[in-house]
């Protein structure tokens, strides 16, 4: 009882040492006496200037008063897989891009881009210079197939592709070679119906999107006619969601083609699904029954029970023509069910791969704890595992699945975790720490200068520019040079 | 009275269609139900039209040409706290949260592009909504914690027949599972 009235009177007086510091800052604001005030508040930083990152911005700053933020981003620009994954024809998901951009202008948060977080400056650097680091740095590596052949001219990670048709800079020089008629995806998730969607659509519907201009005309001239999306399970695990499917079905001039044996059985488990599964199921009977518009020329197909075994490459080896798929059967039943191999295989003839079958995360410093197996930083609930100070959001922090409110969702909780161990004093506040000053100081022995929020908006301003003259939204710029070039201007 | 407020509510009507439409024929919230309640002759016809309030109002231009009857609702947030909120008709379950600091986000701006606006709705007016859109039911497919009152508060707009309605934030506590452990979505 003692005890606790005493933590009670520490709470207390730590609540009015809050007040006092904040009152403080007002005065230093109003009167200008900002170097008499003797408390700058907790510092954070937050690394990847992401959907994860942002979303753990604005939860500190909304949710403690004192706190400034400080986000760094490798590329000059910000916003992550929102600007670089979110499918250009997409535009309504990217209106997230205004919070994000409030989030940025907010008075205690500021953005540091063309930051290479470490290379340029190491984790242990940044926890020196703040009271806590935020890793959501999300997933940029790719899960490989692990099958002979995957490294031939033709195949690509959709990670690749949807850079190379979203304007990302790494990618602008795939060159995809679109001269085929069929592409296989591997994998059934949204991103793997994103990149068939983008493979099949009319250009018409692309043209007015944000989609790269050199990826534009290449789709323009594309022959692929059909697109097989193939998965080593059923109908009933398929990892897409409704949304995406629903796109595919509603295409115009493209039609479905199915194979109805896949669907054998599904029919009678219909209704004790859970209601996502159960109206995902039912949309892509609806889409074996009618199949769509016959005369269409192009076409997609949903494939299920197969794995890839191995790329086939021509006559002369040197590119890809083919895949053999090994026929799969299931073990179990439901979300868990296992893909078993029968011992049949299947070829199939075609001149692209795209590989969707899931992003990474990579280690970002060895300072920092990583999983190898699981691709993510191991963590409790957002604390980084035996790092004091060190918290993650996002992919890093929970493996790279689920829609933008997950991400959301486990960003807030990740703030408030981290302002929870502010308040219980588990992160040492007393003393004050430089934040960005320091950083950039430091950065700037080493030659790199930073991008801040306000010269991202004149890319921004330029890429809007541009794509004007093109009757779309933006057109991204793809050279980091020219990004920097205009920045700094 | 009643007739006044009905005639008063369907110019407003007019003056927000004639304002919005032109920028807003692809606007994807169309369900106004600006005149529910009000006297026969005026709510039929406005019971058809649809277009969009909530995607082209921003969060603080509710009030002037709203209709003044008050509807009274409760947020519960996600630490379960209530807040009451005394509301117009017309006014749209996203931007009013937003207006009283309540932490509902809405990432794709009401137009049904994410579900991050997802709450749940008490179940006596829960039956008394208008049925979501196919849109909407994709959406609170992809909805962490889907519940079967759930529906996206972008979609829900303020008619009098829903006073007393109580909106619960889902409390989304995936992440205070042991690590590794995802919780199914009912």
């Amino acid at each position: 009882m003692k005890m606790m009235t005493m933590i009670n009177l520490v709470r207390g007086s730590v609540m009015k040492i809050h007040g006092l510091s904040r009152a403080s800052r007002c005065l230093a604001a109003e009167g200008g006496v900002r170097g008499l005030s003797s408390s700058s508040g907790p510092r954070v930083c937050i690394v990847g200037g992401g959907p994860a990152g942002f979303y753990t911005a604005q939860q500190l700053l909304k949710a403690r008063h004192d706190t400034a933020v400080d986000v760094y981003e490798r590329l000059p620009v910000p916003f992550g897989l929102v600007r670089f994954g979110v499918a250009p024809d997409h535009p309504e998901v990217k209106n997230v891009i205004n919070s994000f951009t409030q989030t940025a202008q907010h008075e205690r948060c500021s953005f540091h881009g063309n930051v290479n977080v470490g290379k340029d400056v190491t984790i242990d650097e940044l926890r020196q210079a703040y009271h806590a680091v935020v890793l959501s740095y999300g997933a940029e590596g790719n899960r490989s197939m692990g099958i002979p052949g995957e490294d031939l001219p033709g195949v690509f990670s959709a990670k690749d592709f949807v850079g190379w048709y979203n304007g990302l800079p790494c990618n602008k020089e795939l060159h995809p070679d679109l001269s085929c008629e069929t592409a296989v995806i591997l994998g059934q998730g949204n991103v793997a119906l994103d990149v068939a969607r983008i493979l099949l659509a009319p250009v018409e519907m692309l043209k007015e999107t944000d989609i790269s201009q050199n990826s534009l005309e290449a789709l323009a001239n594309s022959k692929v006619r059909r697109v097989l999306i193939v998965g080593r399970r059923g109908p009933l695990q398929i990892a897409c969601t409704i949304k995406e499917l629903r796109e595919m079905v509603n295409l115009p001039k493209v039609r479905a083609d199915m194979l109805p044996a896949d669907f054998k059985g599904i029919a009678e488990v219909l209704k004790d699904l859970p209601r996502p599964r159960k109206r995902l199921t039912e949309l892509m009977m609806k889409a074996v029954k009618e199949g769509g518009d016959d005369k269409a020329e192009k076409c997609w197909g949903l494939r299920f029970f197969r794995s890839p075994v191995e790329v086939l490459a021509g006559a002369d080896g040197k590119r890809a023509t083919g895949i053999r798929l090994a026929l799969n059967k299931l073990e179990g039943s439901g979300e868990s069910a296992r893909a078993e191999v029968t011992g049949q295989t299947e070829d199939v003839d075609c001149g692209l791969i795209i590989s969707s079958i899931g992003y990474k995360s990579i280690p970002i410093d060895p300072a920092v704890p990583f999983d190898p197996r699981r691709a993510i930083v191991p963590n409790e609930m957002g604390r980084v595992q035996d790092t004091a100070g060190l918290y993650c959001s996002g992919w890093v922090k929970r493996g790279p699945t689920g829609v933008i409110a997950t991400t959301m969702n486990d960003s807030f909780d990740t703030a408030r975790v981290l302002i929870q161990d502010m308040e219980d004093g588990k992160l040492d506040l007393s003393v004050n720490k430089p934040g960005a000053k320091a950083i950039t100081a430091l950065l700037q022995t080493r030659g790199v200068r930073t991008v801040l929020f306000s010269q991202w908006e004149k890319i921004n301003a330029e890429e809007e520019k541009r794509g004007r003259s093109l009757g779309k939204p933006r057109e991204k710029l793809l050279d980091v040079d020219e990004m920097l070039k205009i920045a700094w201007s | 009275m009643a007739a006044s407020t009905a005639v008063r509510a369907a110019v407003s009507f007019t003056q927000k269609f004639v304002r919005v439409s032109p920028d807003c024929s692809a606007c994807p919230l169309y369900r106004l139900n600006l005149c529910t309640g009000a006297t026969d002759g005026f709510t039929a016809p406005n019971r058809h039209l649809r277009t969009s309030i909530g995607v082209c109002q921003s969060a603080d231009s509710s009030s002037p040409e709203e209709d003044e009857r008050v509807v009274n609702v409760v947020y519960i947030d996600r630490s379960g706290q209530r807040i009451p909120v005394q509301a117009r008709v017309g006014e749209n379950v996203l931007y009013l949260a937003h207006k009283h600091g309540i932490e509902l986000e809405g990432a794709c701006e009401a137009s049904l592009a994410c579900s991050t606006c997802h709450v749940y709705v008490s179940s006596e007016h829960y039956e008394k909504l208008p049925e979501p859109e196919e849109r909407e039911d994709d959406m609170l497919d992809m909805a962490p914690m889907l519940q079967e009152n759930s529906r996206l508060g972008c979609q829900i707009i303020l008619t009098p027949e829903l006073d007393g309605m109580e909106l619960t934030l889902p409390k989304v506590t995936r992440n205070f599972y042991v690590d590794g452990h995802v919780p199914k979505p009912h």
